[in-house]
């Protein structure tokens, strides 16, 4: 990694292990020289908590008017560095960012650097989850590059004393357009000039018809380092002196330390134990050592009270007392409800899956005094470094958060419990402290995507249309479960949302890729496929029938068209699904097609199609990896991921119950992009993973006219499900 | 303790440790060699993979002592220089990873898989890297990467 001021390699996430870091200001005034653009907080980025996932109720914002969102440098030397409070966890910011300001300052891809997820260095970010990097916080970032290029106009001006309106700029450079050998550079334009600017209003943007860069597909900038072992994640920072923690953790949630022998644990074989409420931990210079060192203690648990088990969660779910409320209502229900010829009430369930990203929470403290550095795989270095000042009762001032490469969140890493615990270990030690959680720490303590019921009750009218719907969902969350479809009359309703309320779950529950999403769409999709067989119609024309919205429309055509689609209605026997959806601005349809094996229930995916109109497409070849992405996660959540849980103990604790999808489960994937450069651009980390639960019960369902009503479809529910047929 | 001595990314190295220590820890910790990475510590995910002897190995499981006199070599090693490697430069060029932590593992795995399928058919590359685990769904192109890579490897074009 380069160190900040250095701009040697092209990104930075997080900074050097240096034990002399320098602070924002120290590094904003070794800038002698250089233009320097700010983008003050507008109300856009002030709206993005209201949907974000942010967990805690320590919220600490920058009051402060003259903070800002994104800044940028243009130093001497023509090289641009651009700091952000996002993160790089493999969806892809660390190459489509330095694209979009390439683009608008026209600067060459290889002059911009890019500093993320530093708290002392990087402007203030809510967290980077919600599909809002490209579609909330991208305009931001692309006023920043604007403004800063037409300082550079006006500088180009005064220097070649031709009128702004004459000037073009081409790589890094003001010219001339009467005359191209008439030019400047940007550094030498900056050069021996300090400059700030700070922009609050909204400075006029490239229009998509003048891009060079941006829409074209970049591979990934962050790939060398990846494929070479130097890019660096928490977990491989190096501090001397350091010690290795490893926590104590109750058999199950809800058990109760009652007491605990440590004598076992000698200092002279270089165990360090720390005793503070609520945490118990060993620790050594060796971080296997200190594993071992925790199998020493003799610990004894009061156990937990929770009767609840995978089975009867439903029935508690459901049943839980709690008020809903209405999400929406349109015309009138019962009137609906009258005009129904022939009703279909159903139920779904989805169960507690894991985000089991490849890296386990790390993190590595070094609390000196009243001033803490902390290096963590997060999703929101400044939730975090407000979570840490909280613990260790510092001001926010004094503790800085670094954020290395993280190796996957999903929105698992918006929490940040294993930084705070580094802390405290290392403010309790004086020494630094590593915390990085073991695989069965990483299930225990997860924030699963939580268990959930909907229930949809709606029917035909007389000419085979949708009469009414009547949608509810307990505990997934409202996200997602907005019709799309045109029915008059209509009401959804929502009990709790993603993240609870604390007490109804046996243990912590919170965002996972496209919160809500998920399971309303398998809910409404299935739905929507049941009336279509209902109403004999195929199911591609059945949604067509009534969908209005323009766009929708267009990506369910493109869709049918492209996997050349043959209406059929009712069972095919080819196994063929079909789900369209709407998450994060972007329009989504997928066809799934499976082989059911009658005897063992095991479903095999044999091809995927996804289509989707995200808006403008900044870097498509990164877009369609998160397509990828979002359809080969997909399927884990669909067929056979569930975390299996009883009275509190997590059951599922490693990979080998717990099982991911796997090279061999994989379809021929296809995935496509609908130009629609008129719209601004919208999100793509999460809008593909949506359909697969219900395209997959769809095409079962079509295959074998089994309806599979629960997530995941494993070969046993398969099984059943045939059963009945 | 004892003292073990072996060949570390072509560089001798010799290290005094507890007889039970695991490989994974000591190239994580003692040698500073980072790339190999803890993601499950029971070879269910592959992510700790290195090369002993240019086998594929999950270090996680693995004594240190194993590879007294041996050749280990990390995802840092494989590069000769500046140049990559066939399967370093193909997974650059499909774009075959996205958080990158389960990648080393991925690279070793498949060299090692390499070494006894130097012409491999699609279905043999899945299943010979079915026991490694990527959670952002990379697998497509990590197949398209090592097919390729195997072109190369054989003095073929990349594709």
């Amino acid at each position: 990694m380069s160190t900040p001021g250095t701009p040697a390699a092209n990104f930075s996430p997080g900074g050097p292990a240096d034990s002399r870091l320098p602070t924002r200001r120290e590094f904003l005034s070794g800038f002698a020289t250089g233009l320097v653009v700010w983008v003050v907080l507008g109300p856009t980025l002030s709206a993005q908590t209201s949907e974000g996932a942010y967990p805690v109720t320590i919220k600490v914002r920058p009051n402060d008017a003259a903070d800002f969102n994104a800044f940028l440098r243009i130093g001497a030397d023509g090289h641009v560095t651009c700091f952000t409070g996002k993160i790089e966890m493999g969806q892809g910011p660390v190459t489509s960012l330095p694209q979009m300001l390439a683009e608008e300052l026209d600067v060459s891809l290889d002059d911009v650097d890019i500093i993320m997820g530093d708290t002392d260095l990087c402007p203030y970010d809510a967290g980077t989850w919600g599909s809002m990097t490209t579609r909330i916080f991208g305009p931001q970032w692309r006023a920043a590059a604007a403004e800063a290029r037409a300082v550079l106009l006006e500088l180009g001006s005064e220097s070649l004393h031709v009128p702004v309106a004459q000037l073009t700029t081409h790589d890094g450079a003001v010219i001339d357009s009467k005359d191209p050998s008439h030019r400047i550079t940007y550094g030498q334009l900056t050069q021996g000039r300090r400059i700030e600017r700070r922009l609050t209003i909204a400075p006029d943007l490239k229009k998509p018809a003048k891009f060079k860069l941006v829409g074209k597909p970049l591979l990934r900038r962050d790939a060398r380092d990846k494929v070479t072992g130097k890019a660096h994640y928490a977990a491989d920072v190096r501090l001397p002196g350091m010690l290795y923690a490893s926590v104590l953790r109750p058999p199950a949630h809800g058990a109760t330390l009652v007491r605990v022998d440590v004598s076992a644990l000698k200092e002279a074989d270089g165990f360090v134990v720390v005793q503070e409420p609520g945490l118990v931990a060993v620790l050594h210079e060796l971080p296997d050592v200190a594993a071992d060192g925790l199998g020493k203690m003799r610990a004894e648990f009061a156990p937990s009270a929770s009767r609840l088990d995978d089975r009867n969660i439903y029935e508690h779910l459901e049943h839980a007392d709690l008020a809903g409320r209405v999400v929406s209502q349109n015309g009138n229900l019962e009137l609906g409800r009258s005009r129904a010829t022939r009703l279909l009430e159903t139920t779904y369930l989805n169960a507690y899956v894991a985000h089991a990203a490849m890296e386990t929470h790390a993190a590595l403290a070094r609390v000196e005094g009243d001033r803490a550095t902390v290096w963590a795989s997060t999703q929101n270095p400044f939730g975090a470094r407000d979570e840490i000042a909280h613990a260790l009762g510092l001001p926010v001032a004094n503790v800085r958060v670094i954020t290395p490469f993280v190796g996957g969140g999903f929105g698992g890493k918006a929490q940040n419990r294993q930084a705070v615990e580094a802390a405290l270990l290392s403010k309790a030690t004086r020494r630094p402290v590593q915390v990085m959680w073991t695989r069965e720490e990483e299930f225990f303590n997860d924030t699963f995507r939580p268990a959930a019921v909907v229930t949809v009750k709606a029917g035909l009218d007389a000419a085979g249309h949708v009469a009414f719907w009547d949608y509810d969902v307990k505990f997934a969350g409202d996200r997602g479960s907005d019709l799309l479809y045109d029915i008059p009359d209509s009401r959804i309703t929502a009990v709790g949302d993603f993240e609870g309320p604390a007490g109804i779950h046996p243990f912590a529950v919170g965002a996972w890729r496209a919160p809500g999403c998920n399971t309303n769409a398998f809910a409404r999709e299935s739905h929507v496929d049941q009336l279509a067989a209902l109403a004999g119609v195929d199911p591609i024309e059945f949604r067509l029938r009534q969908l209005t919205d323009p766009r929708a429309v267009r990506v369910l055509k493109a869709l049918a068209e492209q996997w050349a689609w043959k209406p059929a209605s009712g069972v095919s026997g080819r196994g063929l699904g079909v789900a369209c959806g709407l998450d994060s601005g972007t329009y989504v349809a997928t066809i799934a097609e499976v082989a059911v094996d009658p005897k063992t229930g095991k479903v095999a995916v044999k091809r995927v199609l996804c289509v989707q109109e995200m808006g403008l497409v900044i870097n498509p070849a990164g877009a369609k990896l998160q397509m990828e992405g979002c359809i080969t996660m997909g399927l884990g959540y669909a067929l056979a991921e569930e975390i299996h849980f009883k009275a509190g103990a997590i059951l599922d604790t490693n990979f080998d119950t717990y099982t991911l999808p796997r090279f061999s489960w994989l379809p021929k994937i296809e995935t496509a992009i609908l130009p629609a450069d008129d719209t601004p651009p919208q999100g793509g980390g999460e809008p593909a993973i949506i359909l697969m639960g219900s395209v997959l019960a769809n095409a079962i369902h079509d295959a074998t006219g089994a309806r599979l009503l629960e997530l995941p479809m494993t070969p046993e529910r398969v099984k059943a499900a045939l059963a009945r047929v | 303790m004892i003292t073990v001595s072996f060949r570390l990314n072509d560089q001798p190295v010799s290290v005094q440790v507890a007889p039970d220590r695991t490989l994974l820890w000591v190239l994580r910790t003692e040698l500073g060699i980072t790339g190999p990475k803890y993601g499950c510590g029971i070879s269910q995910c592959g992510a700790c993979t290195v090369l002993v002897d240019h086998r594929a190995v999950r270090s996680c499981n693995v004594k240190v002592k194993s590879v007294e006199g041996r050749e280990v070599v990390t995802i840092e090693g494989l590069a000769q220089g500046s140049a990559l490697h066939p399967l370093q430069q193909a997974f650059v060029q499909h774009d075959a990873l996205q958080c990158g932590f389960c990648t080393p593992g991925m690279i070793l795995t498949a060299y090692g898989f390499l070494r006894s399928h130097p012409n491999p058919t699609r279905a043999e590359v899945i299943e010979g890297m079915d026991q490694n685990l990527c959670r952002c769904g990379a697998h497509l192109r990590i197949v398209e990467a090592i097919l390729s890579a195997a072109a190369v490897m054989r003095g073929g074009p990349a594709s």
